[in-house]
């Protein structure tokens, strides 16, 4: 695409200069277009070649009755019946009266008529009456530029009254002006790009640096300026991206940092329990299916769903198995492998060995854009937040609660604990249980970004024995402040080193840092480090 | 040999302990049997297949490493869950032997590289594989870098009294490490694929009946002589001082002990056994890759010792020998429920048999 | 519903090694012939193989309902290497020297073939690999029925770089760092540079197994496309990190439009765990796709669903993979009219089957099938929109021709 404004017969030539002039036409006369739009319409039915020119003619028309074919060629809801194509409503796009439906099919597009399309769309919608339609479509703009969007982005940003939407069709001239032919425009569209702080942006330039060797120093320059910028913004997304790998470790450690910190038992099947959680998350969301207006909260519902799943299964394990294994902490080590290994191959038995899909709900999807062009993905950021505040949870049921004063009475002493009249053997139970349904809400956080399979928690149990043993065994804070640095470490770490060796580097590192320090970042003061 | 001072915290009746020497002779001399029952006509009711034979070889190699664990887990105390890592060093060093034996015979007909450095680009041999064309040299490497390794990680961890589950979870994460760095293809030891392909071993062909006994006996010989040294070593004062570490680390400390030294040496030893047992598991199976490095597959021998009874030499062996051998037959009878089987004898033996099958044996003796 | 599955499938196998000890002496005229099945149920690998054990066994019942191969019932052997390479070796000398399977299906990587393979070679078995793979290998005791670089990795860059794939000009090629992804990527580099592609516009970078966090190889990638020239993503990124990295390319907003991921692990079955709505448009290329329209393709799509009693579990490349081979072998076993390795070798060359893709394939004396490519791109309801086929099924070129060592070779 990027080629045509190079070596394109005359006729295009013209076109695309009469274009412009002929779109602010159409727009007074829609019935004018009428021709252009029956002309256009059965191309659509064609090729991916064919399809594509008929809908960049689509949009250059400028005809209302245009946006609902394109946006369902786009949603592929748009059906053709030979060169006949039909509405969703199942009427004939031409002549808007009901089509002959038998034997009609999908139409199917692929990238390059999406990307007309985007272009077409984008067009179209500048004059949308909703702002979100209106920011989207200077963004397809944007993408999709091209010397005949100046007029229209013109007549569209002396309307617009809302402001982000104002800058992004600001952006979106620019882009536009790049590939126009005066040097003139050219040169103003250069100023306003090296102004933005995107990739997207500085990708425009060079790529219009190749075209343009007469700007060469002005492009440089203009990339300079967005360079300077992206400097910063790269620090900041690389220590966004620590935070949001140490907030992963956070909750599967916060778990352990329980069970083993503070009760001393080494569960190997912890990873399990987080997988219990992340499947936890399939069944609630499956269960909800049924009823649509719940089906986008089910994964909020999950989270207490899973804490009860694998609270209840830690405290069968516990009762069950562990209690008999006090005081033997390697014992309990095997055993509870041994458990996990159980656990994993019921949960293949019983959901299949393949993934299974847990949807994201929109308000966690895409791109949040910060000031500075800082982008931040929103699954990610919700995943912080989630873990800090299962940690602040988690603090505030051990420090304000009663559970959280006898667990802490039993881990003191328990003999004392016992004489004051503490069920000691129930508040083993509750805090195990505690421990194992933090990990199963690590597993709701973890449906999110990693895969929903019965080999889930295997991946993570090492990691999170590192962080609890780092940030020093029995502090949460230790346990944040580790997850948190060996996160951040490894994404500082990853971009020379490469992913792998990050990973190697941050292991040999904690190794090295227990040996000069065996009790962790916070030791507990007065607690025997001695297992 | 000195047979007579007993294993500590073993001194049970002597019926039994007689009952179990003689059980342990019958063993060796019926897996001794193995190979050459192998060469009976196919229709003999006492023929043994190719399978047996190649199988029980590795599970020889497994019992050695059960072994090594139990030396340094069941009398010092020390569990390492990072044994594994030092058996797949020992394999990694016969596998690069066993490479460089296959010399122009590769795919790409290279005289001197190995098909995966060929094909990754490399002009000569990275300085690290040079001399592991000699035989001897091989296996003192595969004695030497495990031995080294774990003089590093165990002088550094007991120098800080670093013990228990600390000391597990370390380990396990020096063999996580490990898997992943060798995994990398960059690493120079072939990446996930790992070394295959053998071709010979001392001149012998690996693919024939006599290859694999002579394997197969190479692995009987290092299980008799690691048990010979094991009960010498326990029967030492060494063996005495070991298990007074086990069972109160501080006392023999205040003793005027070095436990660092002591348990330094208990574990270097151990780890070069399993440096051994490892580097003849490789040309007995044909392949070793990061798999081997993988945490499970250190935490499994350790149950196999737990299994057999921890503290007890025979113990480890018995172990090694009917977890694998259970193992090997679940995967094919069972292959959907092996693991339920397998985990459920995990958690039971360790729930309900704290001292393993020995002590069941040992209490149904008395 | 597929728990169901899984007990019958435990249940052929135990029938299976019960009948062991029964079968030991040589085959009478009449004895069932035994298929080995060599797929991982446990561990990492299960994930793409138990559809695979399933595949056979589907598809040894069907042949037993059809009266079986020369009039000899078919009985599956399965065993589980738990994803565990030595075991695979182990597991198969079993098969091979235990069970005296006449023919094995089985393995999904490469170290598993890599690891069974001595032993097939001595042994004289015979396994049919149903999965694309890096090529440089031709065994005369293995068929490979999946695609080799050229009947796959080439022909989808090819297309990235065609009008229709948007004109690439700029590749990242991203990889799991193991074999296959290693040497596709090599062969792809010598490709691209050969059409004029610099080295500075190839980005080059693996991740271990089981790589989660994407965020910074995305952001990287996002830089490299920032150059200003048309880019795409060619991924070798295998299994279960192929979640994660999508959900990422999603997430930081990247649409095919844009950076388009052409991706040659990833099919159906990899799908039905993601949420595909962000991904419509990236690509992937393979030999078949259940899109696929016409009879052969309608028939295995039923088979499927009676056998498995499910119309949700998806068919892909590897399974239809599976079913050629399987159907292939049983038509050799009939013209060689045994079931011994030699005579059956012989008689697949030239073997020719109607495949469920819709393309008649042929076994080369390579002992890889011609396969036809096709390219599709990712619809949301997690189907592919076949958007590029060849005329014609292309002949395997195993031995790279962008490979210079290979003039080298033996043999």
């Amino acid at each position: 695409m990027e080629k045509r404004a190079a070596g394109q017969p005359a006729a295009r030539t013209i076109m695309t200069r009469i274009l412009p002039l002929l779109l602010v036409l159409l727009f007074a006369l829609p019935a004018a277009a009428q021709d252009a739009f029956l002309d256009a319409l059965p191309g659509l039915a064609g090729g991916f070649g064919t399809q594509a020119e008929a809908v960049e003619r689509l949009g250059a028309g400028g005809d209302a009755r245009a946006l609902p074919v394109l946006r369902a060629l786009s949603d592929s809801t748009l059906r053709k019946n030979g060169s006949t194509v039909i509405l969703p409503d199942g009427t004939d796009a031409a002549t808007g009266r009901p089509a002959d439906t038998a034997g009609a099919e999908t139409v199917r597009i692929n990238n390059r008529v999406r990307s007309a399309l985007r272009g077409a769309l984008g067009r179209l919608q500048l004059v949308s009456a909703h702002a979100d339609e209106r920011y989207a479509a200077a963004d397809s703009v944007f993408r999709s530029r091209s010397a005949d969007n100046v007029a229209p982005l013109e007549a569209a940003i002396a309307r617009e009254s809302v402001p982000r939407v104002k800058e992004r069709q600001q952006l979106a001239l620019a882009a536009s002006r790049l590939v126009a032919a005066d040097a003139a425009v050219k040169r103003q569209g250069i100023a306003t790009l090296g102004e933005a702080s995107s990739e997207d942006a500085r990708a425009l330039l060079l790529e219009a640096r190749a075209a343009n060797p007469d700007m060469t120093a002005e492009i440089d320059r203009a990339v300079a300026s967005i360079d300077s910028r992206l400097t910063f913004k790269r620090a900041a997304e690389t220590l966004f991206q620590g935070l949001s790998l140490g907030s992963v470790l956070l909750l599967a450690a916060l778990g352990l940092a329980i069970t083993f910190g503070v009760m001393g038992v080494i569960n190997m099947a912890h990873g399990e329990f987080v997988m219990l959680g992340a499947y936890t998350t399939f069944v609630v969301q499956e269960a909800c299916r049924g009823i649509p207006w719940l089906l986008p909260w089910s994964l909020p519902l999950s989270v207490p769903a899973a804490f009860l799943v694998a609270g209840l299964a830690g405290t069968a394990l516990e009762r069950g198995l562990i209690r008999h294994l006090y005081g033997r902490p390697l014992e309990t080590l095997l055993m509870t492998f041994g458990v996990g290994m159980i656990l994993q191959q019921a949960v293949r038995l019983a959901f299949g060995a393949q993934n299974r899909e847990v949807l994201s709900p929109a308000w966690m999807q895409g791109i949040l854009s910060l000031p500075g062009g800082i982008n931040i993905t929103q699954n990610r950021l919700w995943v912080i937040v989630f873990s800090l505040l299962v940690l602040g949870l988690t603090l505030a049921a051990i420090r304000l609660t009663r559970f959280g004063l006898e667990m802490r009475a039993v881990v003191q002493n328990r003999r004392t604990a016992a004489t004051m009249g503490i069920r000691t053997g129930r508040v083993d139970a509750l805090t195990f249980a505690f421990g194992s349904g933090l990990a199963g809400m690590a597993g709701v956080a973890l449906s999110q970004i990693d895969n929903v399979s019965p080999n889930l928690g295997t991946g993570y149990i090492i990691d999170s024995f590192m962080v609890v043993v780092f940030g020093g065994v029995g502090s949460l804070i230790g346990t944040l402040v580790g997850a948190m640095g060996l996160g951040v470490l490894n994404k500082v770490i990853e971009p020379w080193a490469g992913a792998v060796l990050a990973k190697v580097a941050v292991l040999v590192i904690i190794m090295l840092f227990i040996q000069r320090r065996p009790r962790g970042l916070f030791a507990l003061k007065g607690r025997a480090a001695e297992a | 040999m000195s047979a007579t001072t007993a294993p500590a915290g073993t001194t049970r009746g002597i019926p039994a302990r007689q009952i179990l020497r003689g059980a342990i002779l019958i063993a060796i001399l019926l897996l001794a049997l193995l190979p050459l029952l192998n060469h009976l006509p196919a229709d003999s009711a006492f023929r043994v297949s190719d399978f047996t034979v190649a199988v029980t070889g590795k599970w020889i190699c497994y019992a050695v490493l059960a072994l090594a664990i139990d030396l340094a887990w069941g009398y010092a105390g020390i569990l390492s869950l990072g044994h594994g890592a030092f058996f797949a060093l020992g394999g990694y060093a016969m596998g690069m032997h066993l490479m460089r034996l296959i010399g122009p015979r590769g795919v790409y007909g290279h005289p001197v590289l190995p098909d995966f450095m060929v094909f990754l680009g490399y002009r000569e041999l990275p300085w690290y594989w040079l001399g592991f064309d000699h035989f001897p040299y091989a296996i003192l490497m595969a004695m030497v870098v495990p031995g080294l390794l774990a003089f590093v990680v165990g002088y550094l961890s007991f120098r800080s009294r670093i013990t228990g589950v600390y000391f597990s979870i370390i380990t396990q994460a020096m063999t996580y490490a490990l898997m992943l760095a060798f995994f990398r293809n960059d690493m120079g030891f072939g990446g996930n694929n790992g070394f295959t392909d053998f071709k010979q071993l001392l001149g012998v062909p690996l693919n024939t009946q006599g290859a694999r006994a002579g394997l197969f006996y190479a692995a009987l010989a290092l299980l008799a002589g690691s048990l010979v040294l094991c009960r010498h070593i326990v029967g030492t004062k060494l063996g005495r001082v070991l298990v007074a570490v086990r069972d109160a680390e501080s006392r023999v400390r205040f003793l005027g002990y070095s436990v660092t030294a002591f348990k330094l040496t208990v574990f270097v030893l151990s780890a070069v056994l399993a440096g051994l047992a490892g580097a003849l598991y490789v040309p007995l199976v044909g392949i070793i890759n990061p798999g081997e490095f993988a945490p499970g597959n250190s935490i499994e021998a350790v149950i196999w010792v737990a299994v057999g009874g921890r503290g007890t030499l025979i113990g480890a062996l018995l172990g090694a020998f009917s977890v694998n051998a259970l193992k090997t037959w679940l995967t094919s009878v069972a292959p959907d429920l092996w693991l339920f089987v397998l985990g459920g004898l995990f958690v039971a033996v360790t729930v309900f048999l704290p001292r393993g099958l020995i002590g069941l044996f040992r209490s149904a003796a008395k | 519903m597929n728990s169901n599955i899984t007990r019958r499938a435990a249940l052929a196998g135990l029938g299976g090694a019960l009948a062991l000890p029964a079968i030991r002496p040589a085959f009478a005229q009449g004895a069932p012939i035994k298929v080995g099945v060599l797929h991982s149920l446990s561990g990492t690998m299960a994930i793409s193989e138990t559809a695979l054990r399933d595949t056979v066994l589907m598809m040894v019942e069907d042949q037993n309902k059809k009266g079986g191969v020369m009039g000899r019932r078919l009985e599956a052997v399965v065993v589980d290497p738990a994803s565990n390479w030595p075991l695979f070796a182990e597991k198969a000398r079993e098969l091979l020297a235990v069970s005296k399977c006449d023919v094995v299906f089985g393995c999904w990587t490469s170290v598993s073939r890599k690891s069974v393979l001595p032993v097939f070679e001595e042994l004289n078995g015979l396994l049919f690999y149903p999965v694309q793979y890096e090529g440089e290998e031709q065994s005369k005791n293995v068929f490979y029925t999946g695609a080799a670089p050229n009947q796959q990795a080439i022909p989808a860059v090819e297309y990235l770089m065609g009008k229709d794939g948007g004109e690439a000009k700029r590749i990242a090629l991203l990889g799991t760092d193991y074999v296959y992804p290693r040497t596709t990527n090599r062969i792809l580099r010598a490709y691209l540079n050969s059409k004029g592609i610099a080295d500075a516009d190839i980005m080059e970078e693996y991740t271990p197994f089981g790589h989660s966090d994407w965020q910074g190889i995305v952001s990287r990638v996002k830089r490299f496309a920032g150059e200003g020239k048309k880019t795409a993503i060619v991924s070798t990124i295998n299994g279960d990190a192929n979640v994660p990295f999508y959900r990422e390319l999603g997430n930081q907003g990247i649409k095919a439009e844009d950076i388009p991921c052409v991706a040659f692990s990833v099919g159906e079955e990899e799908l039905a765990g993601i949420d595909t709505k962000p991904l419509v448009g990236h690509l992937a290329a393979w030999n078949y796709f259940m899109s696929v329209e016409g009879a052969p393709n309608t028939a295995f799509k039923k088979m499927w669903a009676d056998y498995i009693k499910s119309d949700k579990r998806v068919t892909n490349d590897p399974m239809e993979a599976t079913y050629t081979g399987f159907r292939m072998w049983v038509q050799a076993v009939e013209k060689a009219k045994s079931t011994g390795v030699d005579a059956v070798r012989e008689a697949m060359y030239g073997q020719k089957i109607m495949a469920p893709c819709g393309y008649e394939e042929v076994m080369g004396t390579n002992h890889h099938l011609s396969k036809p490519v096709m390219i599709g791109e990712v619809m949301e309801n997690g189907q592919f929109n076949i958007v590029y086929k060849t005329p014609n099924a292309i002949p395997a070129e195993n031995w790279s021709p962008f490979i210079p060592e290979n003039k080298n070779r033996r043999g």
